[in-house]
């Protein structure tokens, strides 16, 4: 197997079962469990502390779990080094070796597996063509920019054709233009090589835009998996909707249940159907998200709330209304700028709110 | 704008570093000048010459002790720079561990323990060997000295693998380097500044060593150090201020060596 990519492409399968983690008396990871499928772009999303980085580093094996077992295809891999697990990261700080040159570093994890040095040369030439870096081979990493210094660390890690690639955090020290062009090449390598990506950042959208599915965790544990559309428009609680984009969290009373749907009534009076997480069958008093993008402003009495319209944020590609609803709260209309302009509103008017069908969940308490 | 606290604005620091300055180095600068008097005398100019450089070097006594010093130093150093990279190595790369700071201690016990103590321990201790085993070569005063430089090869070798990234030995793990591979091909190449760095400052403080050389050399086995000191006691001509001069030199071209060594390499520059 000389041509990296014409190989069948094979990632692996990761399962974490009832993984636990105690540094001293701090528990880093509370009973754990996911199961993160053969080849595909998987994302660790939570704010700092919440665990998922030594999660990472469990499975690179960088830290051994205090309970609790980590499987790669099947396997318990729980007890083995590092250097004795088909997997491979991409360091948040690259971890490039300084006295090395570009090939040198890409090449290194073939030279430790022993290959002849016919096949090391060849994968490396491969890899610095499959992260545009040909002809910089022999370049010192020193003296490449941050962007190319990603790269390397890329093609070092997926040089020695790992079961699994992971990321810490490996965007966070790039501008924001440079995040996202390598946003998108991470997606394409993730695609071009087929193996499994498990990757960790606190930024919702970077997770949002790559991911194929999403683990939000918090303080330890797991709050949510799912698709990217599941995170975001099913929030199963109120950390998970909190975290990720702006959400509006109303107040409602149950009328009945029939199927995936519940009937609800809002503090207006108004009812609405919502959807709710699978485990539950809400009843009484629940909380439901709206995200601000599906709901419209309109005159008074068109809606299903009304209120005043307290400030107008102008923001180019849309508007964001704030409205402060009878009975209180406040709620975040966010209309897109289809026209320019005036948007038609000015503060103070009197507003009604229209809630699009089919929008809102109902969040585990 | 409001001017911060600066030391170089206080009335009179000027004079009081050029004096501090001025009393360090006029005795050594002396020494040198005097080195290239024409007389006997090391007080009296009279006029400039080399022969005290000349009679130094065709000086068969000064030269034997010179080479004897050289050889010392060089074995020493190179042992003990091999301790200290061990030593160095367990203390920095485990994990913190109860014991640690008295191994600490253990390791620099020899800058601390008052010199006489350890020439005269190191006095009893060889003439007993001496007598059970009959050797009396130099490997007496080699391992004397290399026992008293461990300290001092330890201290860059650790600063350096204290500064080092940690990542990037767990890259190597990551990718499939066994220990020994990390080592070899990642720590090594990346700490070898810092051994030589240890490596140089153990050769010149051995270079140096009077105390522990005079009570632990047999007879004939005089370092330069030791020889001057004999001298000394004799007759004082330029010939004694000749010797230090090339010492110093050699000396500053080390320690200058050291200190492009012991610089960082270059970090990224963007």
């Amino acid at each position: 197997m000389t041509d990296t990519r014409t190989t069948a492409a094979h990632g692996g399968a990761i399962g974490l079962h009832g993984i636990k983690k105690w540094f001293g008396t701090f528990q880093a990871v509370d009973n754990v469990s996911l199961e993160i499928r053969s080849n595909e772009f998987f994302t660790l999303l939570g704010p700092s502390g919440c665990g998922k980085t030594t999660l990472l580093r469990m499975i690179a094996g960088f830290e051994l779990p205090t309970e609790g077992q980590v499987l790669l295809d099947g396997v318990d891999i729980s007890r083995l080094l590092p250097n004795q697990r088909p997997v491979n990261t991409v360091f948040q700080n690259y971890a490039l070796f300084p006295h090395l040159t570009v090939s040198e570093n890409i090449g290194f994890g073939l030279k430790m597996l022993g290959k002849p040095k016919s096949e090391v040369d060849s994968v490396v030439k491969d890899m610095l063509k499959l992260v545009h870096l040909d002809g910089r081979g022999n370049n010192p990493v020193t003296q490449l920019s941050g962007g190319q210094q990603q790269r390397v660390a890329l093609a070092r890690a997926l040089a020695p054709r790992p079961k699994v690639l992971l990321l810490d955090e490996p965007l966070s020290a790039l501008d924001l233009k440079l995040r996202k062009s390598m946003q998108m090449e991470l997606k394409r390598l993730q695609l071009e090589t087929g193996i499994t990506f498990v990757f960790v950042t606190h930024d919702q959208e970077e997770a949002l835009t790559m991911s194929d599915r999403i683990a939000v965790m918090s303080t330890g544990t797991v709050r949510q998996v799912g698709s990217p559309w599941d995170i975001y428009d099913r929030p199963a609680e109120r950390f998970v909707a909190d975290f990720i984009g702006e959400t509006n969290f109303l107040e409602a009373d149950v009328i009945s249940v029939s199927g995936e749907r519940a009937r609800v009534r809002l503090s207006s009076g108004a009812e609405i159907n919502a959807t709710y997480p699978e485990g539950i069958t809400p009843k009484g008093k629940v909380t439901i998200v709206v995200r601000p993008e599906h709901a419209r402003l309109g005159s008074p009495g068109s809606g299903m709330l009304e209120g005043v319209l307290d400030d107008i944020v102008y923001l180019g590609t849309d508007n964001h209304f704030h409205v402060k609803v009878d009975g209180g709260s406040t709620f975040i209309v966010r209309q897109q700028n289809a026209k320019s302009g005036p948007c038609g509103f000015s503060e103070q008017d009197r507003v009604g709110i229209a809630i699009n069908d089919d929008v809102a969940q109902i969040l585990r308490d | 704008m409001a001017k911060s606290f600066s030391i170089k604005r206080q009335p009179g620091f000027a004079t009081i570093a050029m004096f501090c300055f001025f009393l360090l180095y006029l005795p050594i600068a002396t020494l040198v000048v005097y080195s290239f008097n024409s007389g006997m005398s090391i007080a009296t100019w009279e006029g400039f010459s080399l022969r005290w450089f000349e009679s130094a070097w065709n000086n068969q006594q000064v030269v034997e002790a010179s080479w004897r010093s050289l050889q010392i130093a060089a074995v020493a150093a190179v042992i003990a720079t091999a301790c200290a990279t061990l030593a160095a190595i367990a203390t920095t790369r485990t994990g913190p561990y109860r014991g640690l700071t008295f191994k600490y201690s253990v390791i620099n016990m020899p800058l601390l323990v008052p010199e006489i103590v350890t020439a005269v321990a190191l006095l009893i201790l060889f003439s007993r060997v001496k007598v059970w085993t009959g050797y009396s070569g130099l490997g007496y005063l080699i391992v004397a000295h290399a026992a008293f430089c461990v300290p001092f090869a330890y201290m860059p070798i650790r600063a350096r693998l204290e500064s080092m990234d940690l990542s990037l030995e767990k890259a190597a793990a990551d990718l499939y380097a066994s220990s020994f591979q990390t080592f070899r091909y990642v720590t090594l190449p990346l700490l070898w500044p810092g051994i030589l760095a240890g490596l140089m400052l153990a050769f010149v403080i051995s270079l140096d060593d009077v105390v522990i050389t005079e009570f632990v050399k047999s007879g004939g086995q005089d370092t330069l150090p030791t020889y001057m000191l004999g001298q000394l006691r004799r007759v004082v001509t330029p010939e004694m201020n000749a010797i230090s001069t090339v010492f110093l030199v050699l000396s500053l071209a080390i320690v200058t060596l050291f200190f492009f060594l012991s610089r960082t390499p270059q970090k990224d520059n963007e």
